[in-house]
């Protein structure tokens, strides 16, 4: 019993643990728009994007979080141009860049192995985070939650329909502008804990899961939410006793949550549907016996 | 206070606020010229002018300026010449101060979005919210009253992909009203909606016209522009004809503004009866509702009564039906080919 | 200038190096002409994710590890078609939810596992550490694909471009939709080794997208796609062992230099009634 209080007695312990549920809170909370809108790519490609950035940073020893904005900044604007100017269709665009990206990043490493720690990049380390880096993960994600809860709703209105919400005056484009801005913030904050790997389930899995329980956006929201922070809490404290690999334990259990609300959600679930079709069925068939206009 | 509220909230919903309508028309456009970036002109010199109180049609073909002419009002494309004003102001003002709604197509929402249909229209509300978008007493009540008068205040707590075409259609109008804006514009909102919710939707309409509104509502479905539309500007490219519907909703007019597309049937003298009556039959149809000219002149003189479409409706429903269904193949396989 | 070429191919482990580039190219860029077309560039991504579990169970029960891999792979597949058809979730949600799933399990399982394999070599690849069974294998993988690819290239497309029309003229559709899947996970398996299960996605996707802009003709694209390949495999190879970087990093990026160039000169240009069709299908107003 005592054994399992032992990660609460060190200091990097619970530091791993609150940063990380921080992070999976506002990735949570992101994850809600993402996967409505089918953007999983994006946040795949975004983490992928931003890695050369993280090492030139590294290599530097600049703020890495410096670094990763202007890789994403720069694969971004590089995917529209190539969107804009080419027919090639959009998801090729993507993979086509942040492959590319990703690639540069990797040539780096080789280059430099020493300056560079790799594994750090595309798996995260959040156990031995840095003070410096855990700060900088502190902030990113303190703002974007601030900037999140001033404009979720606008969000919404915008997300669901474009034409109305700008009808009404509100900003599309700036707000779009936002959003991807806030999720370029948050793949970069999430780097630290999964890694650039596993980025797109921190910003797909509790929204994804959340959307199989509720109907309604707030609540979609509040799941998504309270599941990104537990599981990365959990999944930081577990990893303790793995000796690392935190992104993938977080991950997993997300995972796992997924698929048991996949099965038994109440209303969207597996078990729920196969009732429903069950009763509409036998209904129909009561139907079909009972009525002689429908036996030829 | 509650009683206070309502009355407010009732004289903006009815537009009784609005400034004298006869010294300022309500919607004016004056030589609006659009051309986009890839040098496409999609309206040229459109002018034409709207009083408070009246429902317009906007018929033409697709790809004629009608939903240019709508960007171009909405103020998401501005014109490279030529101006337009609500209620004297310009475009972004009025925008500014929630004058003009606006309901769209939508054909590219996703009906499985988590929101309720009272969320739905509460988004109408946003222009008129503080900046949290926090719902106050005032935007409950007109939420609640704007699906009182689509009839869909049972429907409330739906989410939105379970309603019927129609059903989804009501709740975005609702969402305009919503808006408490004088000036609506409908895009295309019997697409896609049986004939009872369609009957629904004009009488609503009807009744925001005698509450002083502005609408301006493209369709192609020429057979009832006459029956509820007191203006009609038909478009190709530019406006070529506009005002009262018995002067401007002829024939001939049609006949240029759809030229080549409409299938055109004239019946007359020795085809229609046995006796000297000169005057004939046009029936001019896109193969949905077609519109009949009675007369020699070909002027169009009995408006259809309401009494007939409710005797028919049982057969008509079941043929928008069919017709719905069959629909959405129809466009895929179209889009196939293109593809 | 000769030499520059000539004398890292005098070594025998850069000829080995190079032999594999180019099958992995080939057989990569074969592929990426039909996923291009059926906008499947998140499969290849999802699919090479997913191995890993696979080869750590592979390790774990003594199985030859690509046959793991490859059941991994599948299974990646498989269960994004069962959960999407059996939920409301988009499809390329569902994919993400199960491929990162499936790469943090197979993440756990390696640290708790003692394997002789090593991770980075698993997610990087390393085109100089391949043994001599394991470039037959990849040989015979890549012919093997490439025949069958060949022999069935117009009811690829066919299927590819429209798949409706496939099934109504009675071509086995599912034959073929799986059958693209295992050639697929077959390709990723194999070339994970040289090039590492986050790289082969770019060589599963430049190749076809350079071939796509410059023509029309799906022969001529696929010849231009394998051509391209080749030419990036090689040049890639032999710069990566003049400034000592990672030869796979190095083979991409040239792919990419090679894809800008076919971008900014070679494209062909779009008819008027495309440009339309392009703005017409524009989702928003605006």
């Amino acid at each position: 019993m005592a054994e399992l209080l032992v990660p609460f007695q060190y200091d990097f312990m619970i530091k791993a643990m609150w940063v990380s549920s921080l992070v999976g809170a506002v990735c949570g909370f992101l994850s809600c728009y993402l996967m409505l809108k089918g953007w999983s790519l994006m946040g795949d490609a975004l983490a992928h994007a931003i890695v050369p950035g993280v090492a030139v940073a590294y290599l530097f020893k600049l703020p890495y979080a410096v670094g990763a904005f202007f890789a994403g900044l720069l694969a971004a604007l590089g995917m529209a141009f190539i969107r804009q100017q080419s027919k090639l269709n959009v998801d090729a665009v993507i993979g086509l860049v942040f492959t590319t990206f990703f690639a540069a990043g990797m040539l780096l490493v080789s280059l430099y192995p020493a300056a560079i720690n790799v594994q750090t990049i595309v798996l995260g380390n959040i156990l031995a985070i840095s003070d410096w880096d855990a700060l900088q993960v502190v902030i990113i994600t303190a703002v974007s939650l601030a900037v999140l809860l001033l404009i979720w709703r606008d969000l919404i209105a915008v997300f669901f329909d474009e034409d109305h919400a700008a009808s009404v005056g509100l900003p599309v484009t700036r707000l779009k502008v936002i959003f991807f801005t806030l999720l370029s913030a948050c793949t970069v904050a999430a780097l630290q804990t999964v890694g650039a790997l596993l980025v797109i389930a921190m910003v797909v899995t509790p929204g994804a899961t959340a959307y199989l329980l509720v109907d309604r956006f707030e609540r979609l929201i509040l799941i998504a939410v309270g599941l990104g922070a537990g599981t990365s809490f959990v999944g930081a404290y577990i990893s303790y006793f793995l000796d690392g690999a935190t992104g993938g334990v977080i991950v997993t259990l997300q995972t796992l949550i997924f698929l048991a609300a996949f099965i038994f959600a109440p209303k969207h679930g597996l078990l729920a549907r196969r009732r429903a079709i069950k009763t509409t069925v036998l209904a129909d068939g009561r139907d079909a016996s009972a009525s002689p206009a429908a036996s030829p | 206070m509650t009683l206070d509220v309502q009355d407010r909230a009732r004289a903006e919903l009815t537009g009784t606020a609005a400034a004298d309508p006869a010294a300022v028309p309500a919607l004016d456009v004056q030589g609006v010229t659009v051309t986009y970036p890839n040098g496409h002109t999609a309206m040229r010199y459109g002018t034409f002018s709207l009083g408070a109180g009246t429902i317009c049609g906007l018929v033409g073909v697709n790809g004629s300026g009608k939903s240019t002419l709508f960007r171009a009002i909405m103020g998401f494309v501005t014109p490279q010449d030529g101006q337009i004003r609500v209620f004297g102001a310009p475009v972004a003002d009025a925008m500014r101060a929630n004058r003009i709604a606006y309901v769209p197509q939508s054909e590219n929402v996703d009906w499985n979005f988590p929101v309720l249909v009272k969320d739905v229209v509460m988004m109408g509300r946003y222009g008129r919210m503080g900046m949290m978008r926090i719902p106050r007493a005032i935007d409950r009540h007109v939420v609640q009253q704007s699906l009182e008068r689509v009839g869909m205040e049972a429907y409330r707590n739906r989410q939105i992909g379970e309603l019927s075409g129609g059903q989804k259609k009501r709740v975005f109008l609702a969402r305009a009203l919503a808006q408490e804006a004088e000036v609506i514009l409908l895009d295309e909102p019997f697409t896609g909606v049986d004939v009872k919710t369609e009957g629904a939707i004009i009488d609503l309409l009807m009744a925001l016209r005698d509450g002083g509104h502005v609408m301006l509502v493209s369709t192609h479905n020429l057979g009832s522009v006459p029956d509820f539309c007191d203006q009609v500007v038909l478009v190709k490219g530019t406006v070529i004809a506009s005002g009262p519907t018995k002067t401007t909703f002829t024939e001939t007019n049609l006949a240029h503004a759809f030229g080549g597309v409409l299938r055109q049937f004239r019946l007359g003298g020795r085809d229609l009866h046995d006796d000297d009556d000169a005057r004939g039959v046009t029936v001019l149809t896109d193969d949905e509702r077609p519109v009949v000219f009675y007369g020699a002149d070909g002027s169009r003189e009995m408006p259809r009564h309401r009494q007939d479409e409710e005797a028919a409706e049982p057969d008509a429903d079941a043929r928008s039906q069919v017709e719905a269904a069959d629909a959405p193949d129809a466009a895929e396989k179209a889009g196939k080919r293109d593809g | 200038m000769m030499s520059w070429i000539s004398e890292p191919l005098s070594y025998p482990f850069m000829q080995q190096a190079l032999l594999i580039a180019v099958l992995v190219g080939t057989v990569c860029a074969v592929l990426s002409c039909y996923l291009i077309l059926k906008g499947w560039s998140l499969m290849g991504d999802a699919v090479s994710h997913a191995v890993l579990p696979g080869i750590v169970i592979a390790f774990l029960v003594g199985a030859p590890l690509a046959v793991g891999a490859f059941i991994a792979g599948l299974f990646c597949a498989v269960a994004t078609g069962y959960l999407k058809e059996n939920s409301r979730i988009k499809e390329d949600t569902v994919m993400g939810v199960v491929f990162s799933g499936m790469f943090a399990f197979g993440i756990v399982l390696f640290v708790k596992v003692e394997t002789d394999q090593h991770l980075n070599h698993i997610l990087f690849g390393n085109l100089l550490g391949v043994s001599q069974a394991e470039l037959i294998e990849l040989a015979v993988t890549a012919i093997a694909v490439i025949a069958i690819v060949l022999v069935k290239r117009r009811d690829l497309m066919l299927y590819c471009f429209d798949p409706e029309h496939a099934q109504a003229i009675n071509l086995p559709v599912r034959s073929l939709h799986y059958g693209l899947l295992i050639l697929l996970s077959l390709t990723i398996v194999a070339s994970i080794k040289a090039v590492g299960i986050i790289l082969v996605v770019a060589m599963l996707i430049a190749p076809g997208a350079i071939g796509y802009l410059v023509t029309d003709r799906f022969d001529k694209m696929m010849a231009v796609a394998v051509a391209s390949a080749i030419t990036s495999s090689v040049a890639g190879t032999i710069l990566s062992f003049h400034i000592g970087g990672a030869t796979g990093p190095t083979i991409i990026l040239v792919q990419a230099s090679l894809f800008m160039v076919a971008f900014v000169f070679g494209q062909r240009r779009t008819s008027p009634i495309a440009l339309d069709r392009k703005a017409a299908q524009r989702p928003s107003l605006r």
